[in-house]
């Protein structure tokens, strides 16, 4: 299968125009059949994309399974996955069924529901695999529509509000990555990201409008691109329209806005600033470091005073993405494959608490820690998949949560230790936050009228987490299915990271050592 | 062999936690406990048969990022195989004594399943535990660590419907996680320097990190003692020493067998199983090995006082341990590691013994927990007194002054207060022997308030108070044997000569001169009969022949320095260096005849005489108190700050004030999205940016 990428990229496109255009009808059938298509076509595009996990070739850190061809008005329609992008594709692959399955009971606008959330597949899958500046901006961009709609049309009571504010925030962001793409464009001739990775743009300093600027044109576009990845992230102190976005949103659409939407940043960070903008990156890092380290405890002492569960989990969100960042910009080995694992481990585990929110949200209807209490006593299956991910989200070694915090800390110690100091208290308020909010929510005694009649999970619910679950340990007990796929591909990253930085007569900083 | 050893009790954790449903709760307890002994045999075999050489067992990968490579894998060594024996042997016995002590559980309702919720946790437990301590690597090791810490986390927190249970198990794991703060830090700084964090490596850079200085925050450091001190850090936490202590006297929230298990015999002692493995670094770090030693006698101190005035029987014990702990590291810090293993083991066995002991008396007393009501109880019960007797004999370290015979708190404890003269620290001895007489005094006070006098509190349950069943009584017996025993059978492999010490940890050892020279005489370890078996008290006299250590770093279980001789001058201390401790013993034991046989009604007049000091000891010197002021409170006020003024003061505010004449327009359109509008308008949006995208690439090629 030479076009592999697209085929998978355009099966849930294919399926939503299906869904478009020939289911009519707004009766139980109608939307028992809008779900069945959307669950069919996501797990056919999970399976077809294991064709791509099982075929791909690991030691090769070139762009692999390449698509390219002539496009509109003298464009290009460029795909190819490397190390990097290649498994942000299976999580978005492996996350959506799961999706699809947790939105078994919406019944309002069941179709357009589906159909937003394959056309948003079909966007994410674009932004990992395409290697044009311009189908990169459109897939980045148009994302942001349907999630908008799901917010919009299927969130709480704040939707509104909710929904505009997300929209806004990302949308001012990326204006400033588009002027930046067309200055490069301007510079490089080309929109190819291939060639673009190997261009070198200008870093001699200089002015403007009376502030001299370290790393000239780098650093600009460096900030430009900075903007909309920091948002996406979204990094401190730009995160505000995350737990607005995660509370007002249907369950379906906070996993995918947490396990998928929120990775482009950090894929962006490692596709264009890094191997793009050196120079820009490097001058850069402490800055980018600090405003991690900052997060994670900004955040985690925010979450600790949140009532809201799903806020609580949106702000963890926040301090977990600042492992992410710090780990980017420590710019060595362990920093990097860290950040990949941490986004691919949150991927899994912030999904599965929103999950596991949604499960008690669709019996209670509400989210309000204070209103439960008491659940292991009648939802003991509950209790326990409950228990794993917060042990997961607090890091436990052995989960999948553990190795992305521990590679990134190790990578940040190396560049500075204070940021690694800072960041390494994350893991005392994650602790705090998490088992306080289990604590309250699980433990107790069954007191509230409300709940004593509540029941435990569903054979639908069982079977959403067991695959979250499997992954959760696969990647805690054996990491090597992750490190061994990304691990080539980001240590040709740091060479050439390195090799930009010298040839621009720049050491990249680290912690001192005298003998 | 091993690797079967270290699964089983995974195997048994799995098979009884989610299987119980289908073979039926017995079964599943049984096979825990099956799988348990099963582990505990193999590891005697393991301990017996270890022929001094360190063996790795790689197992399966795991972490790999460039340079770092770690695995799951078993390192066997000396260290490995005794706390393979303290782990397998409680754990089991403590797997047996819940049959009896979990059935009928006054905490829970008819018809609920807790038992082999409690088994599965046990198991689950000792399997994290096993492999802390049999790890090759330091992220292995952090591994067990942390997967103890959550174990201990769930059995705190077994009685789920307490508020203070609850409260008490979430303390535990995030008190943990400060010291593990420490710890991670620690591990990031050895693989900086060395470029690994695998065991081997670490130690044979250990001499080189001795002479590197390393910018960490603020300023330049010795990296060995930078980074000893950060491991300690870790240590601090699991073995609650003075500072992150506050955890372990709420941990006697869970039920008793847990705390003997892992608040008394096993996870509390893992900071000092780390400061030993560790011994070929510590080594090079004089200055955290001070601190590890002011540490460890502070706490010692300060937790037999704390001890003196307690109420509840567990908690009396609790600060016991914390106590014991100290001592230990006290040893660790004046670099006698084997000493500070040899009380860990003693240790495992009288501590945890006293408290399944103190779980008999509970489990007779119908749950009831406070000495206050306890009283005359030695005819009632008397196989639980005289095992308790032992276990306070063995605690308070009686035996025959100058000999090597007594009981294993004895043997051990005076190794560790030799030790501690011998190694300088004079503030180490004096405190132990202080806190050895305030051990005594508390140990007693606790035998003679529960089993002698007269009955006081409820008559009723007095009446009814009964001996517990068998499956709860063998444990008692078995580690009585071991709290006779253990100390006079392994005192020479522990704390005897250094050929005989050296050949227990399979450590080279050379041949010393009368000339204080030594000769690289490199002796063959590898062939040794089991150490166990020459370790009788007092070695034959020996002749002329005198050795010291010649290992390697990493040569062996332990490492010793070159200019280490705190093993040959504890033996040589004087002679009233090495009474002290039993003086100190023989005082505690006749202040607590005085005060609470001969007459009983002192203690409640000094209490009121000295109020200030017995409310500041009752209290626990206030730590709780002020963690809640200066941590707890400020944490939650900055949170709430944070997320008022600073997200939604600060960021929204200048965010919305910007946007502020957008957000309404937006809104205001978007009020007719409920009637379909905004799909209309999302078109527009997309081919919006679709225009945008062509202008600027047409825009772009014209250029």
């Amino acid at each position: 299968m030479d076009n592999i990428l697209s085929i998978v990229t355009f099966i849930p496109a294919v399926a939503a125009a299906i869904l478009a255009l020939f289911l009519r009808g707004e009766d139980e059938a109608a939307q028992r059949n809008a779900k069945y298509v959307a669950l069919f076509a996501t797990s056919i595009t999970f399976l077809v994309s294991l064709g791509i996990y099982f075929e791909f070739d690991p030691a090769n850190t070139g762009f692999q399974f390449v698509e390219e061809a002539e496009w509109l008005i003298g464009l290009k329609y460029k795909m190819g996955v490397d190390g990097i992008s290649v498994l942000f594709v299976m999580l978005t692959t492996f996350v959506m069924p799961l999706t699809i399955l947790a939105s078994w009971n919406v019944t309002s606008r069941v179709k357009e529901y589906m159909i937003a959330f394959l056309l948003l597949e079909t966007l994410m899958l674009g932004v990992f695999m395409a290697l044009d500046l311009v189908l990169f901006y459109l897939f980045f961009e148009a994302g942001l529509i349907p999630m908008f709609l799901i917010i919009g049309i299927w969130g709480g009571a704040n939707r509104i509000y909710a929904s505009f504010k997300f929209f806004l925030y990302t949308f001012l962001g990326s204006v400033l990555m588009l002027v930046a793409m067309v200055a490069m464009f301007a510079d490089a001739g080309t929109t190819d990201i291939e060639t673009l990775m190997t261009h070198t743009f200008a870093s001699n300093s200089f002015d403007v409008l009376g502030i001299h600027v370290v790393g000239g044109m780098q650093t600009l576009m460096f900030l430009a691109f900075f903007a909309s990845f920091a948002v996406k992230m979204p990094m401190w102190p730009v995160h505000t329209w995350l737990p607005d976005a995660h509370v007002q949103a249907p369950t379906a659409g906070s996993v995918v806005l947490a396990a998928i939407l929120l990775k482009m940043g950090g894929y962006g960070f490692l596709r264009f600033s890094l191997p793009m903008f050196p120079v820009g990156s490097e001058v850069m890092t402490d800055l980018v470091l600090w405003m991690s380290a900052i997060a994670i405890v900004y955040t985690s002492l925010v979450a600790l005073v949140q009532e809201d569960m799903k806020k609580l989990i949106a702000y963890s969100s926040v301090a977990h993405m600042g492992f992410v960042t710090m780990g980017i910009f420590s710019a060595n080995q362990q920093g990097i494959d860290g950040a990949i694992f941490q986004m691919l481990s949150h991927g899994f585990i912030s999904a599965a608490l929103f999950l596991i929110v949604g499960v008690i949200y669709d019996r209670m209807h509400t989210r309000d820690i204070s209103a439960y209490g008491g659940l292991v006593i009648r939802m003991p299956a509950y209790a326990l998949v409950f228990m794993f991910f917060t042990m997961g989200n607090v890091g436990l070694p052995g989960t999948s949560g553990f190795v992305g915090e521990f590679l990134t800390l190790m990578g940040a110690f190396q560049k500075n230790t204070w940021v690694a100091a800072i960041a390494t208290t994350g893991v005392i308020f994650s602790a705090c936050y998490a088992l306080w909010l289990y604590r309250r929510v699980v433990f107790g005694d069954m007191i509230k009228a409300g709940l004593k009649t509540i029941t435990d999970m569903s054979m639908r619910e069982r079977v959403i987490f067991a695959p979250l679950v499997v992954m959760t340990i696969l990647l805690g007990v054996y990491p090597a299915v992750v490190t061994d796929i990304i691990g080539p591909s980001t240590e040709a990253l740091v060479a050439n990271f390195n090799q930009s930085l010298a040839a621009a007569d720049l050491t990249p900083a680290t912690q001192t050592v005298s003998h | 062999m091993e690797t079967i050893l270290l699964f089983a009790p995974l195997v048994g954790a799995i098979l009884c936690g989610f299987g119980y449903k289908y073979i039926g709760e017995k079964a599943a307890m049984w096979t825990a406990t099956g799988m348990l002994f099963l582990s505990a045999f193999l590891s005697w075999i393991s301990f017996l048969t270890f022929d001094g050489v360190t063996q790795h067992i790689e197992v399966l990968r795991w972490i790999e990022s460039g340079s770092l490579s770690t695995s799951w894998g078993i390192r066997l060594d000396r260290l490995t195989t005794i706390m393979l024996i303290v782990i397998t042997t409680v754990s089991s016995l403590v797997h047996l004594y819940s049959f009896g002590y979990m059935d009928k559980d006054p905490q829970w309702k008819e018809g609920e399943s807790y038992k082999p919720r409690f088994f599965a946790y046990l198991s689950f437990f000792t399997f994290a535990m096993l492999m802390l301590v049999t790890s090759d690597n330091l992220v292995q090791m952090f591994f067990g660590w942390e997967g103890v810490g959550v174990a201990s986390y769930l059995l705190i927190g077994f009685y789920y419907r307490k508020p203070t249970a609850n409260a008490a198990a979430i303390k535990a794991f995030v008190v943990n996680r400060v010291g593990d703060f420490g710890f991670a830090l620690g591990i990031f700084g050895l693989f900086f320097l060395t470029d690994s964090i695998n065991f081997n490596d670490v130690f044979a850079a250990a001499p080189k990190l001795a002479e590197t200085q390393l910018t960490f925050l603020w300023t330049e450091w010795n990296a060995a003692n930078l980074l000893a001190f950060l491991l300690f850090v870790g240590a601090m936490g699991k073995s609650a020493q003075l500072f992150l202590h506050t955890w372990l006297p709420d941990a006697m929230e869970g039920p008793t067998p847990v705390s003997a298990l892992i608040h008394a015999a096993t996870m509390v002692t893992a900071g000092v199983f780390l400061v030993c493995r560790m011994s070929p670094l510590m080594e090079f770090a004089p200055e955290a090995m001070a601190f590890v030693t002011v540490v460890g006698a502070s706490t010692a101190f300060f937790a037999a006082t704390v001890g003196l005035v307690q109420t509840d029987i567990k908690r009396v014990i609790a600060y016991s341990t914390c106590s014991q702990l100290g001592y230990m590291f006290v040893a660790a810090g004046v670099g006698m590691y084997s000493a500070a293993m040899f009380h860990l083991l003693t240790h495992a066995f009288f501590k945890a013994l006293l408290f399944l002991g103190a779980g008999s008396v509970i489990n007779a007393m119908h749950h009831e927990q406070e000495m206050t009501e306890y009283g005359g109880l030695r005819k009632k019960i008397p196989f639980t007194y005289w095992s308790m007797m032992i276990g306070t004999l063995a605690i308070t370290g009686v035996g025959i002054p100058l000999t090597h015979i007594g009981f294993a708190g004895f043997l051990s404890k005076d190794a560790i207060i030799e030790s501690a003269y011998a190694g300088g620290s004079g503030y180490g001895f004096w405190l132990l022997v202080v806190a050895a007489a305030m051990t005594s005094f508390y140990s007693w006070r606790l035998m003679f308030l529960t089993f002698f006098g007269k009955a006081r509190g409820d008559k009723h349950t007095h009446d009814h108070a009964h001996e517990s069943p068998i499956t709860m009584l063998i444990p008692l017996g078995v580690l009585s044997v071991g709290a006779v025993l253990a100390g006079m059978l392994w005192y020479g492999s522990f704390f005897g000569h250094a050929d005989q010490v050296g050949k227990f940890y399979g450590i080279p050892v050379a041949e010393a001169s009368a000339h204080g020279e030594t000769s690289d005489h490199g002796e063959d370890t590898g062939h040794g009969e089991p150490a166990a078996d020459d370790g009788h008290g007092e070695v034959a006299a020996e002749g002329e022949h005198h050795y010291v250590f010649a290992g390697k770093p990493g040569e062996g279980g332990l490492y010793f320095g070159k200019d280490n001789t705190v093993l040959d001058d504890a033996h040589a201390a004087p002679v009233w260096v090495k009474v002290s401790p039993f003086v100190a013993m023989l005082g505690g034991l006749l202040m607590a005849i005085w005060f609470y046989i001969i007459n009983p009604s002192l203690p409640g007049r000094l209490a009121t005489a000295q109020k200030p000091l017995y409310l500041f000891f009752k209290n626990k010197w206030y730590f709780d108190e002020l963690y809640n002021v200066i941590f707890v409170k400020p944490a939650l006020a900055i949170g709430r700050f944070l997320w008022k003024r600073g997200d939604g003061g600060t960021i929204d505010g200048f965010l919305n004030g910007v946007a502020m004449g957008v957000v309404p327009f937006f809104t205001r359109l978007a009020g007719r999205a409920q009637t379909g509008f905004i799909f209309t308008y999302a078109f527009w949006m997309v081919l919006g940016i679709a225009a945008l995208v062509t202008w600027m690439s047409i825009g772009g090629g014209a250029h």
